[in-house]
């Protein structure tokens, strides 16, 4: 099997228009989660009136009709890309063996919500023609695509917050087996709309702390009441080791496993045992070739949903055991919200940088630990002490969806 | 009263650099929109349909096919206006 290698990040979030302002904006101790100034906030009285909106437009990125022809998921993701592709130097690589494999929960749901309002209001001629590319939930991975020129493939893993850690891990084993030599992976979601806060709303999912919208994600908090809605893209590429190290590739870390396991338990709850969670850990672990003792530095989940984050320390502690005190987790959720399809994608990359800078990130908001949650969670930026041990970033989505990814430096 | 040729290419080409970025002053009457102007299908057929909101003018699917040039659609809406 090949080794895999990690050559350019890119992002755009709720803390900034790029990956290492969002990165600074992290260890500041910044939130990026603020009320929402819409009028369709006050129109159709949300009961949830905030959510980590993108720090920087896409528009100011793109040209006018770079946007007008993508959804913006795919505006976000199209950001972030460019931005990864370039902090890899734009690797000279032939357009057979450059592959996408980029991710969205929901998809284009503005480009649908807003069709179906031309529908009604105007009728059918005035649907705009780009509708269906627009809408589609590939559509992120083909606008890549199309700009990077890539013809190895360009797939779209699409299993809701365990998406874009599910892009990653497949864009992994695609190099892996050889199928590509780079590939342009991540995530991105766009979907603060009315409508799905209103439905995540109706779920009961979402923090109502509608006085304090930055204290309002607080994973492992004992006040914790709900995950907060983000938005935003994450881009990394994925690069053959001797492909990378023959062009002198700048190289950020090794990606040395990755795993995916389904729950078979419920379409939304997490199984409070965590086997399905525990497995995935497991099964990114083998892969790498490491033993639960080897990890120092964890990415959780870590919503701030009350069962969610005890299913996962639960799903950590299977794993773990006596080792799990030695974990150094952080949250990260805490400054961005949950960006959903996205979040995987600036997960892995704030645990690509915390394994590059030695340093785990502060988690917001932990006034008071729940007491059924044993981990240490730093809730300022704490220096990570073993050079050469595997972090690992965890994704888990409505669906019984699990997907780890394990990272070390070279 | 009734826009001149003048006039509705000058909205048309406004259309088109608002849909495509193709600077307004290079449509014109001689261009044909897929050949020399590159537009495609979707981006024509989107122009088709703000031209009908910006002119007060239908353009029927089957009409649009007879619209090679630019000279084509500013005389087609330039007969047609309501």
């Amino acid at each position: 099997m090949r080794r895999v290698v990690i050559t350019g990040i890119g992002a755009t979030t709720p803390l900034a228009g790029d990956a290492s302002g969002s990165w600074k904006a992290l260890l500041e101790g910044q939130s990026g989660i603020r009320t929402l100034t819409y009028d369709w906030v006050e129109k159709y009285e949300l009961p949830v009136t905030f959510a980590g909106t993108i720090k920087v437009p896409a528009s100011e990125k793109l040209t006018p009709q770079e946007a007008k022809r993508l959804d913006p998921s795919s505006q976000l993701a199209l950001v972030s890309a460019r931005e990864a592709w370039a902090d890899a130097g734009s690797p000279s690589v032939s357009p057979e063996r450059l592959a996408v494999d980029f991710a969205t929960g929901i998809g284009g749901v503005w480009t649908l919500l807003d069709a179906y309002d031309v529908l009604k209001e105007r009728g059918p001629r005035r649907v705009l023609p780009m509708t269906v590319p627009m809408l589609m939930p590939n559509g992120p991975a083909a606008a890549i695509g199309m700009d990077l020129g890539a013809r190895a493939g360009v797939r779209t893993a699409v299993s809701a917050c365990a998406s874009g850690n599910e892009s990653i891990a497949n864009a992994f084993q695609r190099i892996r087996l050889g199928e590509a030599d780079v590939v342009v992976a991540g995530g991105a979601e766009a979907a603060i709309h009315p409508l799905p806060i209103a439905a995540f709303a109706a779920m009961q999912a979402l923090s109502k702390r509608n006085d304090e919208p930055a204290k309002a994600s607080r994973p492992y908090d004992t006040d914790r009441d709900g995950f907060v809605m983000g938005e935003g893209a994450g881009a990394l590429v994925l690069e053959d080791y001797e492909f990378a190290k023959a062009r002198g590739a700048k190289i950020y870390c090794e990606i040395v496993g990755s795993a995916v396991t389904s729950d078979a338990y419920h379409i939304t709850a997490p199984d409070p045992e965590g086997s399905g969670a525990a497995r995935a850990v497991l099964g990114a672990l083998e892969q790498a070739g490491a033993k639960p003792e080897d990890v120092e530095h964890v990415n959780a989940h870590a919503t701030s949903t009350p069962v969610g984050d005890i299913a996962e320390y639960t799903a950590l502690h299977r794993v773990f055991g006596n080792h799990t005190e030695n974990l150094v987790v952080t949250a990260t959720k805490s400054a961005t919200g949950h960006l959903l399809g996205g979040a995987g994608a600036i997960e892995a990359i704030f645990t690509i940088l915390a394994l590059k800078e030695q340093m785990c990130p502060g988690t917001l908001n932990l006034d008071n630990q729940d007491s059924a949650i044993e981990l240490n969670v730093p809730k300022t930026p704490t220096p990570l002490k073993r050079h050469d041990a595997v972090a690992i970033s965890n994704s888990f989505g409505f669906g019984g969806h699990n997907a780890v990814l394990a990272f070390r430096n070279l | 009263m009734a826009l001149t040729e003048q006039d509705v290419l000058a909205g048309l080409a406004e259309l088109v650099n608002d849909e495509t970025g193709i600077a307004a002053d290079a449509v014109q009457m001689d261009k044909s929109f897929t050949d020399d102007l590159d537009i495609d299908s979707i981006s024509m057929m989107t122009i088709v349909v703000n031209a009908e909101d910006k002119f007060g003018v239908k353009i029927p699917d089957e009409e649009v096919k007879n619209l090679v040039t630019v000279a084509d659609a500013v005389n087609y809406i330039t007969a047609n206006q309501g």
